[in-house]
């Protein structure tokens, strides 16, 4: 078996990137090892930790569970698109430092990019909702407490701001 | 971890699609990948050929033709989700696919996908039972259907040949009136289940029942429906005692115990949550 190849096209957080990828490069592996975006981190390389979730045409995705050519013509946004600029935070981003949402940050790109789709669907969540919605994401240090309060200040302050 | 090498396929076309299974002897079908990608990066399958099906947009779709809802194969977990002909109608799928995974896994997970990977406990397989689904597919000797209850032929296989292709799963609908219950135990939400049980009922004016489909999922290889159950139930006015003498059927069902629990307790599991989805669904009829 030879190793076969396909160029793909693939815009992440608005920039378009083409590269001849082997057909079995995973997302995952596509954004860290080829477009050098570490943000996105692998955990369990099985779609169940969730560390690994992007969104890929404004749905969170497994990054790990896709080929890098099923994302060839589409839009993904990581972790490292969030931040408006270089001096500012995404309200999401802000929330968690003020809230302690994270510890050692390993979980957290991914449940920030399903908050993302999450608090765009669904502006004035529960705490019940919130926790269900990060249902799909692990984390071994925090708990979730500080997480899910995170989550529930970002989306008073994204509604206050309109940005929901 | 990463998947084995193999030849990439991406059909535009089912008849493209089936040409490709006829001319290879170890391929597999992608679908939305949330099964087959972990299989592939723990290389627990190597095929020679992945024939990626994202490109037939054919094969997605919601359609309501009188008493049948048709849904295409490769229709997202996520649409019939959010479908509101599919709560209309069924109800019972509404409320299944809430515990199929996560968010991120129904974006991309599909109905045909989750079908034929019949893991035991799949919530959509026990749904697809329940209501005497009929899947369609489509090779090389052209179309035929399978009714559900001949789908599963053994642990984790579909009885479809290897050159053939899941295109449509067609569920007949109850009337309008119809109650349903899907109640799951795992311990975590969004768990594979440890037990499952899925009902509908359907009653007449004077208040017996007149129709009742009851599913365990998580005991044994694939779910069962539970016809001493149902048989039970036929003819009579939905009572507490009514449904504790019919749930304790389920307590007789084969179960395979593992690390998760032991087959006792699956079964005590399935009485109790039969008991409570018979209720439920009872008190859903009007």
């Amino acid at each position: 078996m030879t190793t076969e190849t396909r160029s793909i096209a693939v815009t992440v957080n608005g920039m378009r990137h083409e590269r001849e990828v082997e057909v079995r490069l995973t997302l995952a592996d596509l954004l860290r090892h080829r477009l050098g975006l570490t943000g996105t981190h692998i955990g369990c390389e099985h779609g169940v930790c969730g560390a690994c979730t992007v969104l890929c045409n404004g749905q969170s995705v497994r990054a790990c569970l896709m080929l890098a050519v099923q994302a060839d013509g589409k839009e993904v946004s990581t972790v490292e698109g969030l931040a408006p600029d270089a001096q500012r935070l995404h309200p999401l981003q802000q929330a968690f430092s003020s809230h302690h949402g994270l510890q050692c940050g390993f979980c957290t790109p991914g449940i920030l990019m399903t908050l993302v789709e999450f608090l765009r669907e669904n502006p004035a969540p529960t705490e019940a909702e919130v926790r269900v919605a990060l249902s799909g994401n692990l984390c071994r240090c925090t708990g979730y407490q500080g997480i899910v309060a995170a989550a529930l200040d970002a989306a008073q302050r994204m509604r206050a701001a309109g940005q929901a | 971890m990463k998947p084995p090498l193999f030849r990439y396929h991406d059909p535009a076309s089912v008849a493209e699609a089936v040409a490709l299974l006829a001319s290879t002897d170890n391929a597999k079908l992608l679908a939305g990948g949330q099964s087959l990608m972990p299989m592939l990066n723990m290389r627990l399958v190597l095929p020679d050929d992945l024939i990626d099906l994202n490109r037939i947009d054919t094969l997605a779709h919601v359609r309501e033709n009188g008493d049948v809802l048709e849904i295409g194969a490769m229709t997202r977990q996520r649409e019939l989700e959010r479908s509101a002909v599919v709560r209309a109608r069924c109800p019972l799928l509404t409320a299944a696919i809430a515990h199929v995974g996560h968010q991120q896994t129904r974006n991309r997970g599909t109905l045909g996908g989750s079908l034929c990977h019949l893991d035991p406990s799949a919530e959509l397989v026990a749904a697809a039972m329940t209501l005497d689904a009929v899947v369609s597919v489509t090779g090389r000797g052209g179309e035929r259907k399978i009714p559900f209850a001949q789908f599963p032929q053994a642990y984790m296989t579909p009885a479809i040949a290897p050159d053939e292709l899941v295109i449509a799963v067609s569920l007949p609908l109850w009337g309008r009136g119809h109650g349903h219950a899907f109640l799951e135990f795992a311990r975590r939400h969004g768990d594979f289940a440890v037990c499952a049980v899925a009902v509908m009922l359907e009653k007449n004016a004077a208040g017996a029942i007149t129709r009742a489909a009851i599913t365990v999922a998580g005991l044994d290889a694939a779910p069962v429906r539970v016809a001493a159950a149902e048989r039970a139930l036929l003819g009579q006015a939905p009572s507490e005692a009514l449904f504790r003498a019919a749930a304790e059927h389920c307590r007789e069902l084969d179960a395979v115990g593992d690390v998760h629990a032991p087959a006792a307790y699956r079964q005590h599991l399935a009485a109790v949550l039969a008991k409570r989805a018979l209720a439920e669904a009872a008190a859903r009829c009007h």
